[in-house]
Formats: C-alpha cells, structure tokens, sequence
C-alpha cells in the first residue's frame, strides 16, 4: 500500500478540503514541468480542480513564474510567465492607464489559471470570457514536447486549454492584450432591488446601459422578497469625474485563524445579509469608487475562506440558459432556499453568448453563485441543484466544483465528447489529470 | 540607485531586482545563463514606464577571472554604479554535502571565497568614487554551528563576519555594507524542504531588504521573526545543541 505522506503536505484548494498532495516550486517552468501531471496557480480555485488525483502525483506550483516577457505600451499587448498574479498585474498596468480585459471576482489569481480557467466577471455581457482576449499560448504537453498555439495555429489545442482546466498541456506563457482605462477610478451606481423579478429585469436593463454589471442577493429571505439584493453597475470614470489622486492601495486585513464552524450559521447568515442588504439605505446610489472594492470585495480580507471553519465549504455555480426564462431562475432561488445551506455569499450575474472555449462555463443566460459551508446534506443539495440545472438546460462551472457527480456533469453539457475526443489526441494515455478529472471524466486514480 | 544585481533572475534577488526596478532605480542584472537573464531584463524593463531597457552581463561566481570584466559592462551601462546586490550562492543540503565531498568544495569556494573576491572588486570600485551600498545575502545559518547547516553555515559564517568588518572599516569612508540573513524563504532553493514556522515570502523579503538598503542598516534578519529566533539559538548551551536538530 502507498504511504500516505505527512499531513503537512496537504493541498487545498479555496474551499478547504484537504488532499494529500506536494507541490513543486520553482521560477523555472519550463524545467519543472516536465513528467509533471498537474499545474496549479494561486489555488484559488474552490474545489479540486488543482488537487492532485494521487499523492504522489507530480504537481507543479506555478506561483514564482512571475515574469512580463514583453509589453508593448502602444497596443497592450502583454506577454507573461503563466505564473503571474493578476493583482501583480492590477499594481503595474492601472497606474500607466492599462487594466486586464477581463477580471473575475479575486485579484489573487494567476494568469495560467485565468486561462484554464476562462474566467468571467463583470463585463462578460460584453466582452465575453478572459479566453476571448487570448493570442498566443506556449505549452508543456502531456508527451514532454513544447508547443506554441494560436486561434489559428492548432487552434483545436488553443480553445480546448481555454477553460479546459489544465488537462490538455501545461500553460508556461500567455499572451493577451490590456484594456486602456479612462482613469483609475471606476463609477458605479448601485440600486437596492426587492425580489428576484425585479433582479432579472433590473439587470436586463443595465446590460445596454452598462459594461460591467452584477448583483449580490440575500438567498436566505423567502416569500415575497425572495432573490432580494443590491444590484450594481458600474464603467471606467471618466478623466473628469476620477479623483485628482490613484486610488490608495487597499488595506488588507487578515483573518488571523479558523472560525469555529458555528460561527456562521442560518442566525448570523441572516443577520449579515438584513444588515448588509439595508446598509444600502437609499434605492439609488452613485459613486466614484476605488476599483479594489468594486471588482474584489472579498480580498479586503486575506484568507476569508478560515471563516467557514474548519467544515470547508464549496461554492455552487451554475448558468441557466436566457430561453429558460425568469421562472427557471424563480424556480432555481426557490429551490436553494427549500433546500438550506445558503450562505450570505450569493451573486448573479446576466451572461453574454458562450465562448470559443470548449469547455467555457458561461452561456447567454443568468449565472448564479453561492457558497455553502460543508454538511454532511452537501451532496444531496449538489445534486438536487444539478437535476434543476440539467433539466433547465444549464450547467455548473468546474472551477467552483467538488460535489457533482460523472452522470450529472455529462447531462449538462454535451461538449464534454468534443473535450474528450481532443485529449485522446494530445494526452491519449490521459498523463494529464486531477482531482476533478477522475471525478468527473474517469480517469485512473 | 543604479543597481547591479548578482543573482537577479530568481528566488529573492529577482523579487529585489523587481522592487528597485518598479520605482524607477536603474537596474543591471549579472548572473548565468542567456535566456535567463535575457527573460528577467525584459520583465524589469516592462515594470516601470520609463525604465530605460535593463542591461545584463553573464557572470559565474565559479569564474573569478571574470568578475572584472562583467562589472566593466555594468560599469558602461549604468554610467557608474553606486550600489551592488549580490543574492547569488550555492545551496545544498548538509546530507548531500557530506555524501559528496567535490560539492562541498565547490559550494564553499563559491559561498566564501568567491564571493568575498567579487566584493572586493565592488568595495574597490564603489570607494574610488566615494562610496555607495554593498548589499550581500549571508544567512542565518552563519550565526551558530548547527547540524542541518554544517558546512553551509560555515561559508555564511566567514561571509558574515567578512561584511561585518567590511561596515566597521569603510562605513566613514561612504560604503553601505548590509550583511542580510534571511531565515527560510519560499523559493525554489528551499523547495522540497518542509518550511518552518515564520517562513518568509520573497516579495516580504525584497521589501526589508529595499528599506534596509535605503536606511543604511548594516545587518537585516527578515523575516524579523528570525533576529528572536536566532538570538535564542545563539544563546543554547552546547548539550542542547549536540541533542537538537535545529
């Protein structure tokens, strides 16, 4: 029998649950990954999308590959070492007037995941997922080769590595291009909403207005204010309305330890989404804001994830096609809040068209996200959502995931064949795989 | 600051290379291998938007012979440098150095001998124009015989005492000498090792180092944890010493 390692080599990914595991750490990717089965960034990813499918697994820590190849101030475009942290890249760019095309909900994340990962955020109703503003991709393959790729150039390599969550070749290099920004500021106008319909068409109609929208909604309050929340929308100020100064770094707090598991419960869940959802006291507001609490309001709070305790916790995400309609998403914020576990953390978001990735989570419709602390009820909520999902014609987003089942997964989405059909092309023994991926495609622990 | 950097493309010396570069000092990398130090100068130049294109030249703390000549190009670069890092070393772990006597030669050449010979070259051409800043990564192994870091302390010992007499001559003279010891530090050199409790983060250490050099401190323990933890350790009578493995 393999021995297990000692317990102070578990990895985790942000939902922490352990696994045993090892990284390998060193500036130099292109030397560490070879023989190597895995890369990971940040571990920032909830679930086990980063997590080893064995101990003994070769799993590459990405972190210290942290160099800008090159930068070209007149165009944008950027090329890095994957293992750059995009709050590495917020500090650098925001100041000379640049800002990634695409940013999700944590600046604490790295490029190489971003892609991987095909992340979206804000403005994906407009510009689509991180992958859509990809040019050029360098990779380790499962084979130990090198391998340059381009939409065009084995484009079926470069769309199958956007969001394909590092199963099909290592990620060494990436290049994109920047976004100019009018100023460092970011306005924002933000709006208390009363229920889930008046969310839907409230962000139906910020959409045209504005390039970056998202709501937070209090998923514990039933009945007539169901899906209540704030909703808010915000663009890049204007020179004229920015302030004179940039924004101060943020301030970054640490929770020191732990919480106890109690410590959040339906109580205190409920009574910091009434606090939070009224602290908005006027329907309308409008600011010039600072873009840290704008795009990252939980990295105000270093290593918030200890506040589930020691429990760990996951976050269901999941997107419902637009020609399911309102009622799917009624039905869906009903059925969360019958089935319990909910905790403050929900948000939604109105999605633009799927993109070229091929296994890219958004589609043209409402995605919603929701942490929940683990029970030993987890898997029967996961599930339960999953059979909504299935039968809305929506699906799940890996990078959140630890709890849907193989069967559920293939249901929801179909492109899983396309997927599978090019990893028998460039990893056809499957070297490449983790946690998840013998979870949800069967590949050998 | 026009900076010259021995060791700049990894671990700690890169997250230094890149703090001083992103608030605009000038910036010279020596270190080994092209691509590597090709990649590192083209990151440093991206960092700050009016950094002029950062320079390299090759430099092996193995070659003595050619020390000279690679300051001479960071010499032109720079327009005369005033200040040098070195961050460069061997490192190996005490069982292998005593499984392999030709490494623990090597390692204590390059940690001691070769790099008190590259400082001179420095302090000589750092006093011929009044002075400046002489940065060098000694270690907290140097402060006490230890097990773990046998012969590798040894190195850092003399290294460390080397720096100490080096402020104590020519700090009147104008010359800066740090004499930093890091404790453990996530970095590829220490990968694989299990870190300790109070294990640093090389953008941690870039930043004590950065202000230490600015202030014009002659030793730096960082993270600063260590100073307590090696004052305590200096302190252990020898029986305890011989019991632990620390």
């Amino acid at each position: 029998m393999q021995k297990l390692p000692p317990p102070e080599s578990m990895l985790t990914g942000w939902g922490r649950l352990p696994m045993p595991g090892r990284e390998i750490l060193a500036e130099n990717l292109e030397s560490i990954t070879r023989g190597a089965v895995l890369s990971r960034g940040l571990g920032r990813s909830y679930g086990d999308s980063s997590l080893p499918a064995q101990a003994s697994d070769r799993v590459v820590a990405t972190r210290l590959a942290n160099r800008i190849l090159a930068f070209d101030p007149k165009t944008g475009v950027i090329r890095v070492e994957a293992g750059i942290a995009l709050a590495e890249l917020n500090r650098l760019f925001m100041p000379q007037g640049f800002f990634s095309p695409v940013t999700p909900g944590t600046k604490f994340v790295t490029i190489g995941g971003m892609v991987a990962c095909d992340v979206h955020g804000k403005n994906h109703h407009c510009e689509g997922t991180f992958g859509a503003h990809v040019r050029w991709l360098k990779m380790r393959l499962a084979d130990d080769s090198l391998i340059e790729c381009t939409p065009t150039e084995h484009g079926d390599l470069f769309y199958g590595t956007i969001g394909g969550m590092g199963l099909l070749g290592h990620i060494l290099e990436v290049e994109f291009r920047l976004h100019t920004i009018s100023s460092p500021w970011v306005y924002m106008e933000s709006e208390r909403v009363h229920n889930i319909d008046e969310f839907l068409a409230a962000l139906g109609k910020a959409a045209p207005a504005w390039p970056m929208t998202m709501g937070w909604i209090d998923c514990l309050s039933r009945g007539s204010s169901m899906g209540r929340g704030i909703l808010m929308a915000g663009r890049w100020a204007k020179p004229e309305e920015a302030k004179a100064e940039p924004p101060r770094p943020a301030i970054q707090k640490t929770l020191p330890f732990e919480l106890p598991n109690w410590a959040l419960n339906p109580l205190t869940a409920k009574i910091f989404n009434s606090l939070y959802y009224w602290q908005h006291v006027s329907l309308h507001a409008k600011a010039v804001v600072s873009p840290e609490p704008f795009f990252y309001p939980l990295d105000a709070i270093l290593e918030w994830n200890r506040g589930y305790g020691s429990r760990g916790f996951t976050q269901y995400q999941c997107v419902l096609p637009r020609q399911a309609g309102p009622e799917a998403v009624r039905a869906f914020m009903k059925l969360l809040v019958q089935l319990g576990g909910a905790s403050p953390l929900c948000v939604i978001k109105d999605c633009g068209p799927e993109g070229k990735g091929v296994l890219s989570f958004p589609l043209e419709g409402t995605s919603i996200a929701v942490d929940m602390a683990v029970s030993p009820e987890i898997q029967r909520i996961v599930d339960s959502l999953n059979e909504f999902v299935i039968a809305a014609g929506g699906r799940i987003y890996l990078t959140k995931d630890r709890f849907t089942r193989a069967d559920h997964y293939r249901a929801m989405d179909p492109r899983v064949d396309s997927f599978l059909a090019l990893r028998e092309t460039w990893d056809p023994q499957r070297r490449l795989r983790s946690a998840q991926s013998v979870r949800l495609f069967g590949d050998k622990a | 600051m026009k900076a010259v950097i021995l060791g700049g493309t990894s671990g700690m010396g890169r997250a230094i290379a890149q703090r001083l570069a992103e608030r605009g000092d000038s910036v010279f990398l020596l270190g080994i291998g092209e691509t590597d130090l090709t990649r590192s100068a083209a990151d440093l130049t991206a960092r700050h938007p009016t950094q002029a294109s950062v320079g390299h030249a090759e430099l092996d703390l193995e070659k003595p012979e050619g020390f000279s000549s690679a300051l001479d190009a960071a010499d032109s670069a720079l327009g005369g440098f005033d200040t040098v890092v070195v961050t460069a070393a061997l490192f190996a772990s005490q069982d292998a150095l005593e499984a392999d006597i030709e490494l623990t030669r090597r390692l204590v050449t390059v940690n001691y001998a070769n790099t008190v010979v590259f400082c001179e070259h420095v302090r000589k051409r750092l006093l011929s124009r009044g002075g400046g800043r002489l940065t060098v990564f000694s270690s907290v192994a140097g402060d006490r015989g230890r097990k773990p870091v046998a012969i590798y302390g040894s190195a850092k010992a003399g290294l460390s005492c080397y720096l100490e007499a080096m402020d104590h001559k020519y700090n009147a003279a104008g010359l800066s000498v740090l004499c930093v010891k890091p404790g453990f530090v996530k970095t590829g050199m220490t990968a694989g090792l299990k870190p300790p409790p109070f294990a640093g983060e090389p953008v941690q250490v870039a930043r004590d180092v950065v202000r230490a050099m600015d202030t014009r401190k002659p030793v730096l323990y960082t993270p600063g944890m260590w100073a307590l933890v090696m004052l305590v350790i200096r302190w252990l009578p020898r029986f305890v010493m011989r019991k632990i493995n620390f």
